[in-house]
Order: C-alpha cells, then structure tokens, then sequence
C-alpha cells in the first residue's frame, strides 16, 4: 500500500509537471495545445534512446528530452501560431497523433510498437525498488518544485504580463510594440520543454516507454488537472494535478466495489467518470478552484 | 509501386473510394461549424455510435446494410442533438475553444459508453461476400463500389436540402450572417439544432461506411479523425463542398503515400496536408477569408 501511495504520487508529480507546462501556452499565452502527449513522448524517447543506445548521463537525457519537446513546440508555434485557436486546437492533436505513429512504426528507431525496455534509473538495481521510487519521488518533487519557482517568477516578469496581454487581445499587444509571434513562440517553447522533461523523467520512471503510453486520453487527463486547479494559475496547476491522480485512483477502488463488472467495463467507466468531470468543470467551475490572480482582473 | 497507367488508375481508383468515406464526416464537421463556429471533435464520437447502431441494426435486426445506414444516421443524428444540448450548448457563452475542449471530453465519454456495452472486440457486420471485379487488371471491390455510392447519395441529399428548400435556405443564412438572419426571423436555435443533428448523423452514416469497409471497435471514430479534419481543413472550415472536395484531395494523397511511402503513414499525410494548407491558404480551398 505503501508503495502504491508512492507511486501515485510519482506519477502526480509528471501531471503536474505537465500541467505547468500547458499553463504557459494555454494559461498565460491563451493557446490551446491538445498535443500534450505528443511533446511528452518527444522528451521521453529522445532521452531513453540517448541514454540507452548512446550511454549519456541521465541528466543530459533530460535536457535533450526538454530540448527537443521544446524545439517542436516553437516550430509549431511558427506554423499556426497566426491562426485562430480552432486551427490550434486541430493541429496540436494530429501532431500527438503523428508522434504516435512515428513511435510504431519507425522500428529500426523507437522498437515499434514492442516499445523500449532497460532504460536506466538512477541507482535502479543498486537500492531497493522502495528506495528507488522514494529517491525518484523526491527527484519529481524537487522538478516539481523548481519549475514552479521558475514559472511563478516568469508569469509575474514582464514576459509573463505581455503573455496575458497577447491572450486577451493580441492587437492591443502588437499595437503596444509587443512582437506577438515571438512572444507565443517563446511561450510555446517554454510550455512544450517542461512538458517533455516530464516525459523524460517519466521514461527513466517507467524503464519502459511503448507508443501506447502516449494516447490523447493524457492529454485530457492534463486539461483536466489544469481546468480543475484553475488555468493561469501555477498552483492551480500542481493542486489540479494532486486532485486527477486522487480521482483516477479513487474510481479505481470505487470500480472494484461494483460487482458483475469485467475489467474492460471498470476501465470504460472510469474514463468515462473523468470525461464527465471536465465536462462538468468547464461548465460550472471553468475559474478553476484557485483561480488566477491578477491585479487587473477582466471580468470572466 | 506504379509501373503503368494501371497501377495509377488503381490508386486513382482506390483514392476516391477512400475520400468518399472520409467525405461524410467531413461535411458533418463543417455543417456544425459552418453554423455554431466551433471545432466539434465529438465528430469521432458520433461516427462510432453510427457505426454500431448501424451494426445492431444489421446483425440483430437482420436489416440490409442500405437500411442499417439509415439506423445509424438517425441514432448518431438524436445522440449528437443530446450531447449538444446537454453537454455543449451551455458552455458557448465560454467560448469556441472551451466548447472544442469539452468535444474532445465528450468522444472519450461516448467511445467509454460503446466500450461498457460492447467491449473492446473487433465486430464485423452481415455482408454478402463478393469477389473483386478485375477490369483489365484494375481491381474494383463491389462492397467498397457500393460505399462510395452511399456516400455520393447521403452527400447529394444534403446538397439537395441546402440548395432547394425553405430550411437549406435558413441554414446557409444562418452560417453567412447569423445576425442578419436573426433579423430576418429566422431562429437561429432551431437551426443551430439542425445542423447538429445533420452534422452527428452524418458523421454516423460515414462511421458505419468505415466499418462496412473494415470492423468496427470502440476507436472507429477517432482512428479516422485526423483524416476528417485534414478534409474538412483543405476544403476549408466551414464550407461543405469544400469538405467533399477535401476529402477527395486527403483519400487520394493518402492513397498515394500509402504506395510511395510506407501505408502506415497514411494518417500522417493527412497532417502534413494540414499544415501544408494552413501555410500557404489557411481558408482552405473553398473557404472563405476570415
């Protein structure tokens, strides 16, 4: 039980990793990314393939994983980023897709579908797999941590307050002398890297990553966290993220309670449960339980 | 690979057949865009529910496919009016991409609700079994002949409806000015349900068309999902002939990078068209500016 608890808390850990990372692009910068999963699986692929077949150090895996998510995300931004968030929201969810489909198929890179085994942990066979997910939960939560100072300071900068500006009228911004595009590039880039150190982190959790490990239902699991915990606001986004591993474990023990249900249906019901929630939320809580401060709050 | 006019017509041939079952989806998406202005991702949603109403209707009704495709219009069509009035239409005051994030909530629901009753198993319907037609090399598979002729009619019937009668009319006034047609007396509401209906039994109809071709799952919809907004983007948001055209252009380069690259990276063609166009003409071919 008490590993389990650990796990989950692990995993909470990559969620809200994620969600500070979407609350850059969607929070601060107003775009919408539903290709969360996409960058995440960037940043762990790009670090499992160099630290295993390449042998580099762990942390350097890391920052390649945030490098690469990062460098896609700006392209992308490039691309789109004069569209209107309809366009966005199309875009960011075929480019997860993509990705996907790349990690299957492109066997001779990512294993295929068989996906990637042996990626090293840090001190994984030297400790206990207790100690292990306790040093790799206190590695999360120190990411955790650090992101989220850096992030809060970024959103009070000056670069942060041209972003809100640019998500409540891009023209005011550019008439103010804002360079909107690189403005949203940049905080796409941002968004994306953190998104894909978590991936990253995520694969030397794991030891394996397989292209189903990287299904759109994640990124509604992140959408989800971030709607919850409040969009513009960073805590928001790591309570959000504590609040979804609570919901998606605690259906798991409620789904075992209901009899006369196969393991399919008891996973089809709690997709559906979480489905439900951020459909509810949007509708009567879009602010979020901590809702964004501001010091000129629009109001909602 | 192409070695003669054959092989070309082949995948000519093939092509069209793939974009007449893209096409369906694709003008569902756009007719609910072209008149409530949101990207209803819950297209993925509907095409699957379509696509197993249409299968009980088959293979426990004992319905004939032509029948069972009319079943799963209507039962996409009442799911999407319900889902858009219950779930959708209260968080428009929120906003187009609040609405296209809820969508995305809303497939996950439904595909979740298709995999309680009926799991994960591939399902195949009834059909007669028929043997390719070879004409002078060119295969033609009869099932997939018909499709594509089931497609061509539900399309025209809709082209029908928008261009001949009294709420064709309404709709397309609603899509170019909704203010103007408010004024006009035509309630926007009552057509913003029409559409919605439309758009969701189309997109069932198209569900069971990919279904008739292959097997249905609860992922039907989504797995086809990046090739319907390819169409529905290279035609241009919004216009339904343009969706029909689009999808023709998506099934025929689909078809082709499934000859010269490898038929896995169909779906990722659809996405390089995406993005090809948003580039060079972000209205799409028969879009408007805007």
């Amino acid at each position: 039980m008490e590993a389990y608890i650990i796990a989950m808390l692990v995993f909470a850990g990559f969620y809200a990793l994620m969600a500070l990372g979407l609350n850059v692009i969607w929070g601060l910068a107003g775009m919408v990314n539903l290709g969360l999963v996409g960058f995440f699986g960037l940043g762990a692929y790009a670090t499992a393939l160099l630290t295993k077949n390449l042998a580099w150090p762990m942390p350097l895996g890391w920052a390649a994983g945030a490098l690469v998510a990062a460098a896609a995300g700006a392209l992308m931004a490039v691309i789109v980023a004069r569209l209107r968030g309809d366009y966005l929201a199309i875009v960011t969810l075929g480019f997860a897709e993509v990705i996907r489909l790349v990690a299957s198929n492109e066997v001779w890179l990512t294993n295929g579908t068989d996906g990637i085994s042996g990626i090293p942990g840090p001190w994984r066979g030297e400790v206990s797999p207790q100690t292990f997910n306790l040093i790799f939960l206190a590695l999360v939560w120190s990411a955790v941590g650090v992101v989220f100072v850096l992030l809060a300071r970024a959103s009070h900068s000056p670069f942060g307050r041209v972003l809100r500006a640019i998500r409540e009228d891009e023209d005011v911004a550019a008439v103010a002398g804002k360079p909107v595009l690189w403005f949203k590039v940049r905080a796409f880039a941002l968004g994306a890297a953190v998104v894909g150190f978590s991936g990253a982190l995520y694969a030397h959790y794991n030891a394996y990553i397989a292209p189903d490990g990287f299904a759109p239902l994640l990124t509604i699991y992140i959408v989800l966290a971030l709607t919850a915990g409040g969009v513009g606001s960073m805590r928001g986004a790591v309570v959000g993220a504590l609040l979804v591993v609570l919901l998606l474990e605690g259906t798991r023990f409620i789904a075992q309670e209901i009899p006369g249900v196969s393991p399919v249906q008891k996973a089809a019901l709690r997709e559906s449960i979480i489905a439900l929630s951020l459909i509810l939320l949007l509708r009567f809580r879009p602010q979020g339980l901590i809702p964004e401060r501001t010091r000129t709050r629009s109001s909602p | 690979m192409i070695q003669d006019w054959r092989d070309l017509l082949q995948v000519l041939l093939n092509g069209v057949m793939a974009g007449s079952i893209l096409m369906l989806p694709a003008i569902g998406f756009n007719c609910i865009f072209a008149v409530l202005r949101y990207p209803n991702f819950a297209v993925a949603g509907y095409a699957t529910v379509g696509a197993f109403a249409g299968w009980i209707a088959n293979t426990q009704w004992g319905l004939p496919a032509g029948f069972a495709l009319l079943v799963a219009f209507l039962a996409a069509g009442a799911i999407g009016l319900l889902a858009e009035e219950t779930a959708l239409k209260p968080l428009r005051p929120s906003g187009a991409l609040t609405v296209a994030i809820a969508s995305v909530a809303l497939t996950l629901l439904l595909e979740n609700i298709v995999r309680f009753f009926f799991g994960n198993d591939l399902r195949g319907y009834d059909l007669p079994v028929f043997r390719d037609w070879r004409f002078d090399g060119v295969r033609v598979n009869p099932q997939q002949l018909s499709n594509a002729i089931y497609a061509a009619i539900a399309a025209s019937a809709l082209f029908a409806l928008l261009a001949f009668t009294r709420l064709g009319r309404a709709m397309r006034a609603v899509a170019d000015n909704p203010q103007l047609a408010d004024i006009k007396g035509v309630d926007p509401e009552r057509i913003a349900r029409v559409a919605v209906f439309i758009g969701a039994g189309l997109a069932g109809f198209g569900g069971m068309l990919i279904g008739l071709d292959t097997s249905i799952d609860p992922l039907t919809g989504f797995r086809v999902v990046l090739s319907v907004f390819a169409a529905a983007v290279v035609g241009g948001l919004g216009s339904i002939p343009g969706a029909a055209l689009g999808a023709m252009v998506v099934g025929l380069g689909e078809e082709m990078a499934g000859v010269l690259l490898e038929p896995a990276y169909r779906t990722v063609t659809a996405f390089l068209a995406i993005l090809l166009v948003l580039t060079i003409r972000p209205e799409g071919l028969l879009g408007r500016r805007g």
